[in-house]
């Protein structure tokens, strides 16, 4: 019996991190069952001015090759798409990416909250939302706006976080409907897999 | 607080705008729009009511109103490879076939990126050589621009992506400091031309070597875009350049096979068909 309350109609996966969340986030991409059936859309903290060297970093273990992708690319199922370096991503109606270079949020360029916000306002109750180990704030806010709009919040377990401001942001914000350690949201992504088959 | 804007009320403020300003937004990207917006309202203490009766009732408004809502978050060398790669083969391409000429910087906003191509010029030893159009939309940031100055705290950025161009001096050759403030030499603005010019409505008005529009259709839906890129392909002479942002594209215009891919890294195209 599945301890997760979980359906076959959402739309997207979407993933946050920052400062500690690389080893957790290259344990869930390595782990992925090779027929995942929704996109995962990735904001994680990084440098600003390396370009290079994070999207191949986290391609190497990946089940699926993750990409930097192109303003206006469309979203499609099997993509594991990562925020390029000193641009906002965000989600548009349509399915598709937008960029910009509008100020830092959360003295973040990419900011967590804008990809999570925007993922939210158009998937809906359709959207899965996870947040992982981070030094601030940046993703609680796009958290709840997850939650408000009807979707499924994770937020990995502060114990295991190596650094826990960012999940405890989204838990001071709004109810979270999981709070799991990296390897139960390997399990979630399986049992999700499952669904749709 | 206002955290969410209606697509109705979007729609109100983009016609508005349009039919009694002459600016259309109306093919622009929905998210960052709708955030512009929401910050204008935050910045200026606003509903959308009231905004929309100020843009109705108050002419001076609209310039206020454009400077924020038009995206200036800008830097001098962003992408140092970039600037590398037009100073080691992009303009010694073009400097085969001509001693003379034009570049438009389209979309200039506070300037960084044309005070970065005069350096490059400079330390080339080529400005004299090189005349320079800077557009926007926007009447206050084109003030801006031809000040160039700019606060000693974003300097340091602009240092280290001049580090990393490989520029010839320091930077800090180039600028003195006052009251927080840097200014550059205005020597530098000797060859530029700053002009106001809307992308989405304005006529094609002369022809360029080379086009910079870095980061400027990303806040355009792909059918804007596409409008854009005819313009720019109508104005740039046959073998002249167009660069584009790291993250734009232009594979699935209409005009992608006039254009040839000199380096996909950087996103810059030649024009190779009329």
């Amino acid at each position: 019996m599945s301890r997760f309350s979980l359906n076959n109609s959402y739309k997207a996966v979407v993933i946050g991190g920052s400062a500690g969340s690389f080893q957790g986030i290259t344990k869930i991409l390595a782990q992925l069952p090779k027929t995942f059936p929704l996109p995962i859309i990735m904001c994680l903290h990084r440098l600003k001015h390396v370009r290079n060297g994070f999207v191949e970093a986290l391609s190497i273990k990946s089940v699926f090759p993750v990409v930097e992708p192109h303003d206006k690319e469309q979203i499609k199922k099997g993509g594991v798409y990562l925020a390029p370096s000193n641009y906002h991503m965000s989600v548009e109606l349509g399915n598709y990416f937008a960029m910009s270079t509008e100020e830092m949020v959360n003295n973040s360029r990419p900011a967590i909250d804008i990809t999570l916000s925007t993922a939210a306002y158009v998937y809906r109750e359709k959207l899965i939302g996870i947040l992982l180990s981070g030094a601030n704030r940046d993703g609680g806010l796009g958290m709840k706006h997850i939650k408000d709009r009807g979707g499924l919040t994770v937020v990995q377990e502060p114990t295991e976080c190596m650094i826990d401001t960012m999940p405890r942001a989204a838990l001071s914000l709004t109810k979270i409907d999981y709070v799991l350690k990296t390897d139960e949201i390997v399990s979630l992504m399986n049992e999700l897999d499952k669904l749709y088959r | 607080m206002i955290t969410d804007i209606d697509i109705n009320d979007l729609k109100r403020i983009t016609e508005l705008i349009h039919t009694r300003h002459g600016y259309d937004f109306r093919n622009y990207a929905m998210s960052s729009f709708k955030r512009r917006i929401l910050r204008i309202l935050e910045l200026k203490n606003l509903t959308i009511e009231s905004l929309i009766k100020r843009l109705s009732e108050s002419p001076s408004f609209i310039n206020e109103f454009l400077d924020e809502l038009t995206v200036n978050v800008t830097e001098m060398f962003r992408d140092p490879g970039f600037w590398r790669a037009l100073r080691d083969e992009i303009i010694p391409d073009i400097l085969l076939n001509h001693k003379t000429f034009n570049i438009w910087h389209a979309g200039c906003s506070s300037g960084e990126e044309v005070l970065s191509m005069a350096i490059l010029l400079r330390e080339m030893g080529i400005h004299n050589q090189v005349s320079l159009f800077a557009t926007d939309l926007d009447i206050t940031i084109l003030e801006k621009a031809k000040a160039i100055s700019y606060p000693v705290k974003n300097m340091e950025i602009n240092e280290k992506n001049y580090i990393r161009y490989e520029g010839k001096w320091s930077l800090r050759d180039y600028y003195k400091e006052e009251n927080g403030k840097v200014i550059f030499d205005k020597g530098l603005l000797a060859n530029v031309t700053f002009r106001r010019h809307d992308l989405v409505l304005g006529e094609v008005f002369n022809k360029f070597d080379l086009i910079l529009c870095r980061n400027v259709m990303i806040y355009f839906n792909q059918a804007l875009q596409n409008e854009v890129l005819k313009k720019f392909h109508a104005s740039l002479f046959k073998y002249g350049y167009l660069a584009i942002g790291s993250k734009e594209s232009l594979i699935w215009c209409d005009v992608a096979n006039r254009f040839l891919v000199v380096n996909n890294e950087e996103k810059v195209y030649k024009k190779i068909k009329d």
